[in-house]
């Protein structure tokens, strides 16, 4: 079941194309990479894809409903979010924080704290020793994984992340890349915007390769990251290790 | 985890204190009532001295200051909420600085020999023009834009107060000017409380329809906005706190005159009390800033050496040390 998809959407800003007639196409199950170099313009794709950021040219549609029209309400409880740089938390409790997404659903305060998908959230990320620390005590790692939380206490069948593992270590990426996984195989549908291409290459099922705002390739990783992709896109050389990518040596 | 602080307790608690310090306010005064006769009297209709002194000239001033206090505390816990900037106060949108042109041209023009309702109505007619030309400005942009906005109106309100100030031709008119601006509840009725009145009530309302939205944005406007609320548009969760602060603001600059410190101290006083959350201050803060202000206008009234202590002067010098205190003690804490 397709449960969001983009149709040729473009966004010009100014004279440059920030998105240029880029597709995706996300259905049940599936966890989709976008990756690209800085600048390529997933970021922007991502708010679009999100509902946040209206397309010039092309169409989305969420669960088959055109998320120009589609209520802000219902589309959150269809959709979460979690951008690329949060601002800094406030003191609130980190619990406090990751129930704010059960607002879509109309819970809130001690109501919203309570509900099981918060505290299968704050397990699932880690969170459970941390749930009563001030948000604004929490290390950089610790705040990602609690805005993962929070998108996961919504409880939504698509879940869209900007670079949700940037500020993690090692084992705090993998423990997330394999949640996403463990989501999709609920039944979700899940685009991560990553710049580890070994983590894409191993955790997700599609790769949506982006540069200069176009979607330039898409479908399996060993498809997409090819040896002359890697050095037109990114300007380096790689070297394969159990079929993951490892960039090696930068070739301009 | 750690349990919540109880906003209903704390409710309760600021509620308490404004009914009691409305009571106090009511039998404060240079003149010695009998408070229980003059109530009787004022509930049996009867116009005696004491009846005359708490109905008509200790009441209005009582409920200005709940609805001015309670004003300035609720507009600066939604603006510091929606701009996260913990130095956001009521004066940021410029509606003040408008209210308070309007009102000083009332006495440029001498209108207000023509009504005791001039000059709050001139304010609020400053204030209102400055709403339309701040929603003008504003549009569809974001707080970048509206806190430039208010710059840009408060600046120019404030050099027209200033011009106008210069070319007013007696002294005497310049000193009721300056004396007016400094704010004050003094010799307020009735009339007042009417001008003032439906734009707080529609203010305030517009304002605590936010709350939900004030925690949404805790993590910054594309999570608010992916959690459902629209920020930006006709009835977005902006266009609300703005209208809703500025006409509530304007309308009680209008009758009161600029009363600084109470929009930026009052939240952070309770900040902490409601767990850091923007939706839980709402309410904390306007029954807050009432106590304050009710306090505030029961020491001017109390200190009676000298000339008059006027209220916006009295509320800077305890708001800018509380401040400060405020300030040293979140040194501390900040890792």
């Amino acid at each position: 079941m397709t449960l969001l998809q983009a149709c040729d959407v473009s966004l010009r800003r100014g004279d440059r194309a920030v998105v240029a007639a880029a597709s995706l196409t996300l259905v049940r199950g599936r966890v989709i990479g976008l990756i690209g170099p800085n600048g390529a313009g997933k970021s922007t794709f991502m708010r679009m894809l999100a509902g946040l950021q209206p397309p010039d040219r092309g169409h989305i549609a969420l669960l088959g409903h055109d998320m120009g029209r589609i209520s802000p309400t219902l589309r959150a409880r269809q959709l979460a979010f979690v951008p690329q740089q949060g601002e800094p938390p406030p003191p609130m409790p980190v619990r406090a924080l990751v129930a704010l997404g059960r607002l879509p659903h109309g819970q809130v305060n001690a109501q919203a704290a309570r509900h099981p998908a918060v505290a299968r959230a704050l397990a699932a990320t880690g969170l459970l020793d941390l749930c009563a620390r001030p948000a604004s005590h929490l290390s950089g790692g610790e705040r990602a994984r609690m805005n993962l939380a929070r998108a996961l206490a919504t409880d939504t069948p698509v879940m869209l992340a900007d670079e949700p593992i940037a500020a993690l270590d090692p084992a705090h990426a993998l423990s997330m890349m394999r949640l996403f996984r463990q989501q999709a195989g609920q039944g979700k549908g899940i685009v991560v915007v990553l710049h580890d291409l070994v983590l894409a290459t191993r955790f997700c099922d599609e790769l949506v390769l982006m540069d200069n705002g176009a979607v330039i390739r898409h479908g399996p990783a060993t498809q997409v990251l090819d040896d002359d992709i890697m050095r037109t896109v990114y300007g380096v050389t790689v070297r394969r290790v159990d079929g993951a990518v490892l960039p090696w040596a930068l070739c301009r | 985890m750690r349990p919540a602080p109880n906003a209903l307790l704390l409710n309760i608690m600021l509620l308490a204190g404004v009914a009691g310090l409305s009571c106090a306010s009511l039998m404060w005064g240079e003149t010695r009532v009998m408070f229980a006769h003059a109530v009787a009297d004022l509930l049996a209709g009867r116009h005696g001295a004491g009846a005359v002194i708490v109905g008509q000239l200790r009441l209005p001033r009582t409920l200005l200051a709940i609805m001015v206090g309670g004003t300035l505390g609720l507009s600066g816990a939604v603006l510091q909420g929606y701009l996260r900037n913990p130095l956001a106060d009521p004066g940021i949108l410029g509606v003040s600085g408008g209210a308070a042109l309007g009102a000083v041209s009332v006495f440029y023009t001498g209108l207000m020999q023509v009504s005791i309702a001039a000059l709050p109505l001139g304010g609020l007619t400053g204030a209102l023009c400055a709403v339309v030309v701040l929603m003008g400005l504003v549009g569809r942009g974001g707080t970048l834009v509206l806190l430039l906005a208010g710059a840009a109106l408060s600046s120019f309100a404030a050099a027209l107060t200033a011009l106008v100030l210069n070319l007013v031709p007696s002294p005497y008119a310049s000193f009721e000017i300056m004396h007016w601006l400094m704010g004050s509840l003094t010799d307020r009725t009735f009339a007042h409380v009417w001008i003032c009145l439906p734009g707080v009530a529609c203010g305030t309302l517009l304002m605590l329809s936010a709350g939900r939205a004030l925690d949404a944005l805790t993590l910054g406007e594309d999570v608010a906005e992916s959690l459902g609320f629209r920020l930006h548009g006709a009835w977005g969760i902006q266009t609300r706190i703005v209208l809703g602060a500025a006409v509530a603001v304007g309308s009680c600059v209008a009758v009161s005159g600029a009363i600084g410190f109470v929009g930026l101290v009052v939240p952070h006083l309770l900040r902490p009390l409601v767990g850091y959350q923007p939706s839980r201050l709402l309410v904390p803060s306007f029954l807050g800033g009432s106590m304050l202000l009710l306090l505030a206008d029961m020491v001017v009234r109390a200190v009676t050496v000298g000339p008059e202590l006027q209220l916006g002067v009295l509320t800077a010098l305890v708001g800018a040390p509380v401040f400060l205190a405020r300030v040293i003690m979140l040194k501390r804490t900040v890792p």
